[in-house]
């Protein structure tokens, strides 16, 4: 959907007045709605939408890889509002070469260990995080399991 | 030294006094490392405690011990392969990730489930819960010290398990929940079964009650601990039973219901003390409620198939495949390759017995989900622990953690 098309959906429509330049495209389907955030906006969006449109809860954060693609990991953030009873889900690319995102934990301090969990199973760094290191694997562990360039079965060499 | 700093397993460690003998009086901390084979943490949960005395300065629960890239195995298997893992997942409550699972992939692709399936699923998840409830609150009453507690609840928890194994021939990693319906037409009998597990029950939570909820040491251990403001366990992330013990009245089965749980008739149990006393009463309260619904769904159920009519996604009756061509066809289909799912992508919620579950699913078009996200209820109430138990005693530890309900399968994955 087009940012005009975006218009008659509320949350949308206020979060492209309320943070400019964040909202670059978005789609409603299945009753989800799902906005595309420019990365380098996605805490001014997600301040915007705890402060002003009641997103008090962050559900979780995670990525999908989209290997071979270019920008290849797509980070994606769901957000929940129980006095609004809505969801809404975000969605910022990063590159594939050195991933890297702001760290929206000074908005939901929960998002802590999600982001761990991301860096840990993508590799994606979050910028700003308090505590980023391994929260699954052990701290001398190689490589990044969920990227699709990782093995499912075999051994180590 | 900070609980940080410390490598590997430590056990204890005391700070050494960098003063002369005479001047050392000022408080010595130190670093307790509780689990990851501790009874209390119900799993393998390891929390580093520094302490002071016996009161905790800090707490830093460490996680993963029980990971086993069930995200990963997910993307290597097709569609209705995947419903087994959803079972490892929260082992005491494989029906409520059968559920959440299912409602995903049927999302994406866009299938109506049957009456009777729909009410089958409501029934049999509302007795995970009692499964789930009765084990958290024997395990927890041990915790605390009230050891008979426990076999009371794992008596009835026995009639539970006994009804999913006629139901589905497990009694833990039942899967019995598949894409399109269920796995199987329900057995003969249980009608039967489950009136008399069902009748006799709520006289069984008054027995648990008459053990606790009067009772002066479960008060005394329970009663103001474990507080937590109810905007701190937002912003946290923590969903469920403690939400509701802190007085939000949410619950995803009313506000946004699944598998028709919007025709049943129940209450949201709420209190406003947010404290380890008050999620007991919740939780006893919300194994009313499931009983109520377990019942209406019991009187209730709607006579019809166990399975949507998508041939293409269900197996073909044995009856129909010696008959008809077609059914041949698609049950080598499904078989062999699967079933391809419109690409797209879904979060689906449900309320689980210890908070929100979600699957949030990726298709691409092909039999295998492109990638799969568990967000476990357990991984984010347990970030709130620090919290939680910063500035009480050692023994009160024991007394949150219980209270939180978590199961380390489910946060690990």
């Amino acid at each position: 959907m087009t940012l005009d098309e975006l218009q008659a959906l509320p949350t949308a429509a206020a979060l492209i007045s309320g943070a400019p330049g964040a909202v670059t495209s978005g789609k409603y389907d299945r009753q989800e709605l799902m906005l595309e955030i420019a990365a380098e906006r996605i805490v001014s969006a997600c301040r915007f939408l705890k402060a002003e449109q009641n997103f008090a809860r962050l559900s979780t954060i995670t990525a999908v890889d989209w290997y071979p693609e270019e920008p290849r990991f797509e980070v994606v953030y769901h957000l929940h509002s129980p006095e609004r009873n809505e969801r809404v889900r975000l969605k910022c690319r990063v590159t594939g070469e050195n991933p890297e995102i702001d760290s929206v934990t000074a908005i939901w301090r929960g998002a802590n260990w999600y982001e761990r969990e991301t860096f840990d199973l993508f590799g994606i760094r979050f910028r700003n995080h308090p505590d980023l290191r391994r929260i699954m694997l052990p701290e001398d562990w190689e490589g990044y399991p969920l990227r699709k360039d990782y093995p499912v079965t075999g051994n180590r060499v | 030294m900070s609980v940080g700093d410390i490598p590997g397993v430590t056990t204890v460690e005391t700070e050494t006094p960098a003063q002369a003998p005479e001047e050392d009086m000022r408080p010595r901390k130190m670093t307790l490392n509780m689990g990851p084979q501790h009874p209390s943490t119900h799993g393998v949960l390891r929390l580093l405690l520094e302490l002071d005395g016996e009161t905790i300065v800090s707490a830093q629960p460490d996680i993963g011990y029980l990971h086993t890239g069930i995200e990963k195995e997910f993307e290597v298997k097709n569609y209705q392969q995947g419903v087994t893992l959803t079972d490892r997942i929260d082992y005491l409550a494989p029906l409520s990730n059968n559920l959440c699972y299912c409602l995903a992939v049927e999302k994406l692709l866009g299938i109506e489930i049957p009456p009777m399936a729909q009410w089958t699923r409501v029934m049999l998840t509302e007795l995970t819960r009692l499964n789930s409830h009765l084990v958290w609150l024997g395990t927890h009453a041990i915790d605390i010290g009230a050891m008979s507690v426990f076999l009371y609840c794992f008596r009835e928890r026995e009639d539970i398990l006994r009804i999913f194994e006629m139901y589905s021939g497990q009694r833990m990693m039942t899967s019995y929940f598949r894409i399109g319906g269920l796995a199987l037409e329900p057995p003969r009998g249980w009608q039967k079964r489950v009136r008399s597990f069902i009748d006799i029950f709520p006289s069984r939570v008054d027995e648990y009650e008459e053990l606790l909820t009067n009772n002066g040491i479960w008060i005394g251990r329970t009663k103001g601990v474990g507080r937590i403001a109810l905007e701190d366990m937002l912003d946290w992330g923590v969903t469920g039973p403690m939400l509701r013990a802190a007085g939000l009245k949410w619950d995803t089965r009313k506000s946004q219901p699944y598998s028709s749980y919007e025709k049943f008739d129940f209450e949201i149990p709420t209190r406003t003390e947010n404290d380890v006393y008050a999620r007991y009463l919740v939780r006893i309260e919300e194994m009313r409620q499931s009983a109520r619904i377990i019942k209406q769904a019991l009187e209730g159920m709607p006579a019809g198939r166990w399975t949507a009519d998508a041939p293409h996604v269900v197996l073909p009756e044995r009856e129909k495949m010696k008959t008809q061509m077609e059914a041949l066809i698609y049950h080598f289909k499904i078989v062999t390759e699967g079933f391809n799912v419109p690409a797209g992508e879904v979060y689906q919620v449900i309320e689980s017995p210890r908070g929100e579950l979600g699957y949030y699913m990726v298709s691409d078009g092909t039999a295998k989900p492109y990638r799969v996200h568990v967000r476990g209820p357990s991984f984010a109430n347990l970030q709130a622990i620090p919290e939680m138990v910063q500035g009480t005693l050692i023994a009160d530890v024991i007394a949150a953690i219980g209270s939180m309900d978590f199961v380390l399968g489910d946060s690990d994955r």
